[in-house]
């Protein structure tokens, strides 16, 4: 079954020519993927039942609804046909560096940074929107320019651009973490795309002066934030409080955990933002490090999952959307993680698909579409770049 | 020729080893956090989520003797506000106020309270409502949204000024006390500030409880945990017969007077009055600048116990200690006569005695009955104050008394040493003025009251005002509890019989506290003791009379006495300030005072009427 080989090398199917039939790609979609997605998600859903107190309500039920739009959205887009993601990827970029303007000029106020922008009644983060903009942009590119024409640096100059674009749009909003998620997308693809070593040595070089000048520049809140982590028990009851309150809930999870819906400090409050960005601090203490390994095996899987996924495809722009998603879904997993266990300093990103929300639940699963799209147009070659390698 | 492909795969690799390794790495800090830390996270978080309180103990409450209560707890009912019950904080507080009418200070400390507390925490909004506002707030209910009526205790003295110096008073604790104790930092909690409250602090505060709670993170209680039931503080019940100390109250009137009124066989205190008093229940919330200084400037001292920590000249009450003291140093006997021509000369000075005719050849019996000054003179000289202070100290004078009240006063038998260690020449003079209780000589009603009971008794009783504790009697109560004092009877004797001749005899100097009861004899001694020295110009011009001058020069008024003789039981002490003469003024009270506790002795009140003790022929001894 095809379904689920994707680790195997079927060379009867991989020979096989594209058929364009809805109903044939439906076939090729890597269910085994999916259904690790919806694990996922189904954890998610477990936790937020948790957090709300033993309850579908308020967070958990919403939650599976939008889950039920993500699941219809990603397997709709994983049909389309890379030649029209192409064709769509310049206005699609385009559209999210224009929202990303307009959050700017009127974006809603939330938590001292301006991220937020109200789309239809819908409570929207164009930040998130404009990662998957940039990955199908510059896989695009790539894709045009070829592996042949990386090493000519002025063919790098207008891609380096198109990343900067949103990192310097996202950052003054400012949204530290996440302006650092997509330059750190953006330079995977650079580098995956072919990009030649002397190239980036020279663009690596600079980074720590880069880093300096860019704390020069960080709003207090983000200093603070820099700083609390260095020191949490400065301000325990301040910026530092939820980085202790999680080590504390984490902590008193022990090896098994509290049990489903006896963590004490989740139920009793001591966890902020338990439903968001906090969501495994209360996996962790209600279900122990034995459910937090599982979490984060299930991460494992998914984010290597991606890359496999990438890795198959027979064509430039599959491979780098490919990766592009798989590094959005492994850099928001990482940066959570880091953050609830005190590792970094704490950033308004949530755990994806597990976290309270719509936005992030939304695009994550726009892009997971992108991925099986990769997978399911994965035949599809490069034209007049033949692979001779398998 | 560069395969694009093989290029992605390499590096694709290469970052899969780096998502790999970063997840990993969490996961194994993951593990530190939660296994290696969390014996110690896990503490943190026990702290997160318990938090204990303490629960204010009952405080143990105080009885006279036939158990009517003295101190008790009252429920008082204050309002509270809960601000996060409210959306209109202001508009409740206005329409409370319309109810239940709060000043300017109560305003501003509600101002400052929802400043300084959080949401959750209750502010209150007024003390000790009384019935009618408390059913006025319920009434009004539904117009106050977060307005609730806790119950908390307030301290009663039922006897307000009657008993307010031996029971005293709590106040809330102050900063020290709570650095000492910090249960006393619990609402609710007060310490003892005079009297008994103060003495029997420890007994009567009890143990607090605490309950530990489950708390959220915005300190709200979830739930209870387990609760410790604390040890409500014990009982106490006095001495004291609250009968008898009204009655003698009444007796003294608006007299600046202290009386005490003892079981000479046990100690017992039965009355102790000190006049004027105070309320004590003001104490409880705070007694104003105004309150305080006018109790402070008032030349009556209303908040000194008088009977405890009020020192007098004994002036002739103390002439029976002189009398035993010369006899136990064998100096006079009971028999020996001195003459009296009405003055006592010695080193170009001469003394009076106060009958300026002189008493003529007297004894010991008849210079008490007289109260003869010029044979003290002359005792005093014979045998100087060393035996005077030995036998007037094992008698209760000049030492510290052990009662259950605080500021008890020792009082003084002047010696020569004494005078010396104060820097001064003793003269020959000095004695001649102690032999009847002037100079130096100073004593407490209290130790008027245990020296009497200890010549009526012959026994060293102990005042004391603590009968039990819990229902627990004190060993004390007990009538034979006492051990005999090391004085020859015959000693007593002679002292008793003058004692008995200066109210029952005729031309004793107390006729006036001759009892009118039909089978009882009193004995007792009067004393005046001057406050200033009368110059010898005024008292030889012939028109001294002591009731001309202003009043805080005029002698203090004593009587000391104990009754029945043949049998005796209760010793009265009167003192009264600037009272003038002891016969006149102390007298009759001490012979109501000794009437009430007499009869108010239960085996005369269980007596069948008509039927009458056998009256002994009193010792002439």
């Amino acid at each position: 079954m095809n379904a689920f080989g994707f680790l195997k090398s079927d060379k009867r199917l991989l020979r096989a020519e594209p058929d364009f039939r809805p109903m044939a790609r439906l076939l090729q979609v890597n269910w085994l993927y999916v259904l690790l997605v919806c694990l996922l998600a189904g954890v998610g859903y477990i936790a937020l039942y948790s957090a709300g107190g033993g309850s579908a309500k308020p967070f958990a039920g919403p939650q599976m609804v939008r889950f039920g739009f993500g699941l219809v959205m990603m397997i709709a887009v994983a049909l389309v046909s890379p030649r029209i993601l192409r064709l769509v990827s310049v206005p699609i970029y385009l559209f999210s560096i224009a929202l990303l303007g307009l959050v700017l000029r009127m974006g809603h106020v939330g938590k001292g940074a301006e991220r937020w922008i109200n789309l239809a009644g819908m409570q929207f983060q164009p930040s998130e929107f404009a990662k998957i903009g940039l990955v199908l942009m510059l896989a695009t590119w790539f894709h045009r320019i070829g592996n042949e024409r990386m090493g000519n640096p002025l063919r790098l100059v207008i891609p380096a651009i198109l990343t900067l674009l949103p990192v310097v749009l996202v950052l003054k909003e400012p949204n530290l973490g996440t302006a650092t998620i997509i330059g750190v997308i953006g330079a995977t693809l650079f580098f995956a795309a072919g990009m030649r070593l002397w190239q980036i040595v020279i663009l690596v070089a600079p980074i720590p002066f880069l880093g300096k000048f860019i704390y020069g520049h960080l709003h207090d809140y983000q200093k603070a934030r820099i700083d609390t982590f260095l020191h949490p028990e400065h301000d325990p009851l301040g910026a530092g409080y939820n980085i202790i309150q999680s080590k504390i809930a984490l902590g008193s999870g022990g090896m098994w955990g509290e049990g489903y819906l006896h963590g004490s400090q989740g139920q009793l409050n001591f966890l902020p933002e338990k439903q968001t960005d906090f969501i495994f601090t209360m996996i962790g203490e209600e279900w122990g490090f034995a459910g937090g390994i599982a979490v984060i095996g299930l991460l494992i899987v998914l984010t290597l999952g991606a890359t496999l996924i990438a890795m198959r495809s027979r064509n430039q722009f599959g491979r780098l959307l490919g990766l592009g998603i798989a590094m959005d879904f492994f850099l928001y997993c990482a940066v959570n993680l880091s953050m609830v266990m005190g590792a970094i300093p704490v950033g308004g990103v949530p755990l994806p698909l597990i976290s309270y929300g719509g936005s992030a639940m939304l695009t994550m699963m726009f892009g997971f579409g992108l991925l099986m799209s990769a997978w399911v147009h994965r035949n599809e070659r490069d034209p007049g770049f033949e692979d001779e390698d398998d | 020729m560069r395969s694009g492909r093989g290029v992605f795969t390499r590096r694709a690799l290469m970052v899969m080893a780096v998502q790999a390794g970063v997840l990993g790495a969490l996961g194994r800090r993951l593990y530190n956090i939660q296994t290696v830390e969390g014996d110690h996270l896990r503490q943190l978080a026990e702290r997160n989520r318990t938090s204990k309180r303490l629960l204010a103990p009952a405080r143990g409450t105080i009885h006279d003797r036939f158990g009517t209560a003295l101190a008790d707890n009252k429920v008082s009912w204050r309002a509270l506000l809960m601000p996060e019950e409210t959306t209109d904080i202001a508009a409740v507080i206005e329409r409370f106020s319309q109810i239940v009418p709060l000043d300017e200070h109560d305003h501003a400390r509600i101002e400052r309270d929802l400043k300084h507390v959080h949401k959750y925490v209750p502010v209150t909004l007024h003390e000790f409502l009384s019935w009618d506002d408390m059913a006025r707030i319920e009434l009004n209910a539904p117009s106050l949204p977060g307005v609730l009526v806790d119950v908390g205790s307030t301290r009663l003295y039922p006897f307000q000024e009657l008993t307010a110096h031996i029971v005293g008073y709590v106040a809330p604790p102050n900063e020290d006390d709570v650095a000492k104790d910090t249960t006393l930092s619990l609402p609710g909690m007060r310490v003892g500030r005079a009297g008994i409250e103060q003495t029997q602090e420890s007994v009567l505060r009890g143990d607090p409880g605490s309950v530990e709670m489950e708390v959220n993170a915005l300190g709200r209680v979830i739930g209870e945990i387990d609760r410790v039931e604390g040890q409500q503080g014990e009982d106490v019940r006095l001495t004291l017969d609250v009968g008898l100390q009204g009655k003698v109250l009444e007796y003294l009137g608006d007299r600046v007077a202290s009386s005490v009124v003892m079981d000479c066989q046990n100690g017992e205190v039965l009355a102790m009055v000190s006049t004027p008093s105070f309320d004590p229940s003001l104490f409880d919330s705070g007694v104003s600048h105004a309150q305080w200084n006018e109790w402070a400037n008032d030349p009556r001292t209303p908040l000194v116990d008088k009977a405890v920590s009020g020192l007098y000249p004994p002036g002739s009450t103390f002439k029976p200690a002189v009398a035993l003291g010369a006899l136990k140093a064998g100096a006079v006997t009971a028999q020996d006569r001195f003459n009296c021509p009405g003055y006592f000369d010695m080193g170009g000075v001469r003394f009076h005695c106060w009958n300026r005719w002189g008493h003529g050849m007297v004894n010991m019996r008849d210079a008490l009955k007289y109260s003869c000054d010029v044979y003290f003179y002359e005792v005093a000289r014979r045998c100087g104050m060393d035996p005077i202070q030995t036998v007037g100290n094992s008698m209760g004078l000049g030492v510290k008394l052990d009662i259950e009240l605080p500021h008890v006063r020792s009082g003084v038998i002047p010696t020569p040493e004494w005078r010396q260690q104060h820097g001064f020449h003793w003269n020959g003079g000095d004695t001649v003025n102690a032999g009847i209780g002037q100079g130096f000589v100073q004593v407490t009603p209290l130790a008027l009251a245990t020296y009497v009971s200890r010549i009526a008794s012959g026994r060293n009783v102990q005042p004391h005002l603590i009968r039990a504790t819990n229902d627990q009697i004190s060993s004390l109560a007990s009538l034979d509890a006492a051990p005999a004092l090391d004085i020859p009877q015959e000693h007593m004797g002679v002292v008793r019989a003058g004692m008995f001749a200066v109210v029952n005899e005729p031309h004793g100097s107390a006729p006036k506290a001759r009892l009118d009861l039909p089978d009882v004899q009193m004995a007792g001694k009067t004393g005046s003791a001057q406050v200033r020295r009368v110059s010898r110009a005024l008292r030889e011009s012939g028109h001294f009379n002591s009731m001309n001058l202003p009043w805080e020069y005029r002698p203090h008024a004593l009587f000391i006495c104990f009754a029945p003789y043949d049998d005796p039981r209760y010793a009265v002490s009167v003192v009264v300030e600037h009272g003038n003469a002891g016969a006149d003024e102390a007298a009759p009270l001490a012979k109501q005072i000794m009437t009430e506790t007499l009869v108010r002795d239960p085996s005369n009140q269980s007596r069948p009427p008509g039927q009458t003790v056998a009256q002994k022929e009193p010792d002439q001894g």
